[in-house]
């Protein structure tokens, strides 16, 4: 088993240089958002209209997911369901061997993680190459991902170097990052142009049109796609949206949010296969429509996968991704994790100081923090609260319902102040690690009240 | 108007400098103000931890105790933010922690969440203070503790895109002499997070000493916030490190000279 968040994040926080040029890099990340948000006038409008039109979509979401199958049909799109990661799977495959492919190329999918797909398809015998670089150097380092839009951001370019110095034979101790990129480029061209078949996820399913719109910067995504004879299209259900207004505020929202530029290199509208050619999209439910029922945790469904809140999230930030259980990290990867199981991903819940800044940063407005503190509520009646928390508040509860017990223990309190500090500063201590102990009072306030010296305290000035 | 004066537990054990700053700045603006007994605790920590449970039967004895009260006043924005957005939820005992939600029918009619302000509120928005006595000749550096800026709304977000204002530097520019900074990153988390300071150790202390050489970096004498628990934990971390900072209450650089 994983290690959980706290011990995970004191592992990732021993090696301080790397720590912080982790912190920095995603603060920056974060500036440049808030720099383009600052920059649009009617920004939170557009806040407010991202989160309005996705509730709206989400509670109609049979309507519209119907309507986008029946638009793509229409297009000439085949389109298939998938109930679950396993059926997608199946499904993937399957159209894969009927056209006999034996190359697949990728482009980035958090749902094809979410599936396991890569490892699965692999089994079955198909060469499985993602395109997208940070995603080629996972694939070839062996890693999953670590952030859902820079998902290599935990490698220094150093460790891509000298990956690809063993993996793509380039100069030794050549990091320079455009000489990276090139050699990357001319060693995935090879992949692209000899790929049977392309995959890519969906940022946006266009109810109206039956368009598949997909936001990527390196445009390897179409790369793939205006190669292959075959283009897969795997989908969650939550990425259908109305129409061609609605999608206008998500990419005025998403690029800005996610990296801070106003809008991705390459918007593309995938309507319809290419003469000759073939197009599927795999509408995937895989736990979503229990997300859907629970009204404390749907509005995890209205995420656009920016990554927005875990730059900005401090407890990610001072972690890394590989601190989390679930393969999605941070605010949204803490929501996503424990709406799938809450027995395996509980130890995430401790990430979160509940700052609220994910709440504020959210283009979709997501009630990130507030879904986090929900879960702590409910992690006790599923057995998975942790002990001594639970034995702290008990505690707490006693002596602050017991206002005799309150009144002496703040009497006695300042004693701590002179215990010899081996007896106070010892491995019980988790404040006392890294903290001194807050220096007690002589005497409290409520003591100071009693006798009288609060008021007389003001009489003694005026 | 007559104000009940809420003391936090932590303020009411190692800050009462705090309370009792607190209580002389609004006697000296006329305000009727008691401190009501016996009071302990909001239940914060506990419901923040997963307990609400265990923050229920505190928020009955609040809510009772300060029912004679038209206003409920706290130097401590967490505190204030807990029981006006959490409260009604406890005691409605129905799903926890949603905020939008408010109790509908229960037998524990809840009142204190619509009377409950943080001082800075209350002397900003209810009082709308325009002059204080004091003079504090210090340059100090303000910290936005995150429930104060994002459920108070005491500042602006800096993730927001509204119009920049900050409640806590309109209220010390009213002191003379003052020289007000903020830090780099101005409403970053400081790392304390309830239980989550002794919960992940690791992660709350590096963000506390992060923001603790931030605070410092700006050349100010002291920090100063509306929240004691958050100074609590810098001030742990300051000392610990032996870094040559100090900290103090908002409530006392505006009582300054009371
Ligand atoms: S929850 Fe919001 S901020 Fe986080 S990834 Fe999704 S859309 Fe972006």
């Amino acid at each position: 088993m994983k290690d959980n968040y706290p011990k995970a994040a004191a592992r990732f926080l021993r090696d301080a240089e790397r720590a912080k040029w982790h912190d920095d890099t995603l603060w920056m990340v974060r500036q440049k958002r808030d720099a383009n948000a600052r920059s649009i006038p009617e920004w939170e409008q557009l806040r407010h209209l991202a989160s309005q039109i996705k509730t709206h979509t989400l509670l109609r979401l049979d309507h519209y997911l119907e309507q986008f199958a029946d638009s793509a049909a229409a297009n000439g799109i085949t389109v298939h369901w998938a109930a679950d990661a396993v059926e997608h799977n199946r499904l993937v495959l399957e159209i894969l061997q009927s056209a006999g492919v034996k190359k697949l190329v990728k482009s980035k999918s958090m749902l094809a993680e979410e599936c396991h797909l890569n490892p699965y398809l692999q089994a079955a015998g198909i060469e499985v190459v993602e395109s997208d670089l940070g995603e080629r150097i996972l694939q070839l380092a062996g890693q999953p991902p670590s952030h859902i839009v820079m998902p290599a951001i935990h490698l220094t370019r150093q460790a891509v170097g000298k990956l690809f110095e063993e993996k793509l034979h380039t100069d030794p101790g050549n990091s320079d990052p455009t000489y990276l990129t090139r050699a990357a480029r001319r060693h995935l061209r090879q992949h692209f142009l000899t790929a049977d078949a392309a995959m890519t996820g969906a940022n946006f399913c266009v109810a109206d049109s039956g368009d598949v719109v997909v936001c990527t910067n390196e445009g390897n995504a179409d790369m793939g796609v205006a190669l292959a004879p075959l283009h897969v299209v795997s989908a969650g259900i939550e990425k259908v949206i109305p129409d061609a207004g609605a999608l206008a505020v998500y990419t005025r929202l998403l690029a800005r949010s996610a990296t801070g530029q106003p809008v991705t290199a390459y918007t593309t509208h995938h309507r319809a296969p290419r003469p000759g050619c073939q197009m599927h999209v795999i509408l995937v439910d895989n736990g979503r429509t229990d997300t859907l029922a629970n009204p404390e945790h749907a509005q995890t469904l209205k995420c656009l996968r920016c990554g927005a809140c875990m730059n900005t999230c401090p407890a990610y930030r001072h972690a890394g991704g590989y601190a989390y259980s679930y393969l999605i990290p941070g605010p949204i990867g803490m929501q996503l994790g424990m709406s799938r199981d809450p027995r395996a991903h509980a130890g995430d819940i401790p990430a979160c100081s509940l700052c609220y800044s994910c709440n504020d940063a959210c283009p979709a407005k997501v009630d990130l923090a507030d879904q986090t503190y929900r879960w702590r509520q409910q992690l006790d009646s599923m057995h998975l609260a942790s002990a001594p928390k639970k034995l702290i508040s008990r505690v707490l509860r006693l002596l602050f319902t017991s206002p005799k017990l309150y009144e002496n223990v703040l009497r006695l309190a300042p004693l701590v102040n002179r215990l010899p500090r081996f007896l106070v500063y010892n491995r019980l201590n988790a404040w006392g690690r890294d903290r001194e102990m807050p220096p007690f009072a002589g005497e409290s306030f409520t003591r100071a009240w009693k006798r009288g010296k609060v008021k007389a305290s003001r009489e003694k000035s005026k | 108007m007559r104000v009940g004066l809420f003391i936090p537990c932590y303020i009411n054990a190692a800050y009462p400098e705090v309370g009792i700053a607190t209580f002389k700045l609004l006697e000296h603006l006329g305000v009727d103000i008691d401190y009501p007994l016996p009071q302990t605790c909001c239940g914060q920590p506990m419901a923040n931890a997963g307990f609400e449970t265990s923050a229920l039967p505190l928020a009955r004895r609040l809510d009772a105790l300060f029912a004679p009260y038209e206003r409920v006043v706290t130097p401590s924005a967490s505190c204030a933010a807990f029981i006006r957005i959490h409260h009604p939820a406890i005691l409605a005992g129905g799903d926890t922690g949603s905020r939008a939600k408010n109790q509908t029918e229960d037998e524990h009619p809840c009142h204190t969440h619509e009377k409950i302000v943080d001082l800075c509120e209350f002397l900003h928005d209810v009082l709308r203070v325009t002059a204080l006595p004091g003079v504090f000749p210090h340059r100090v550096s303000i910290h936005n503790s995150c429930h104060g800026v994002r459920e108070l709304r005491l500042s602006s977000a800096s993730e927001l895109n509204i119009p920049r204002y900050s409640k806590i530097a309109a209220l010390l520019a009213l002191v003379r002499g003052i020289d007000i900074t903020e830090p780099e990153r101005p409403d970053e988390c400081c790392g304390f997070g309830g239980m989550f300071a002794v919960e992940v150790p690791a992660v709350s202390a590096c963000m506390g000493r992060e923001k603790v050489r931030r605070h410092l970096a700006t050349g100010a004498e002291y920090i100063t916030g509306a929240d004691s628990s958050c100074l609590m934990h810098m001030q742990g971390i300051a000392r610990r490190e032996k870094l040559p900072a100090r900290f103090i209450h908002v409530a006392q650089i505006l009582a300054s000279g009371l």
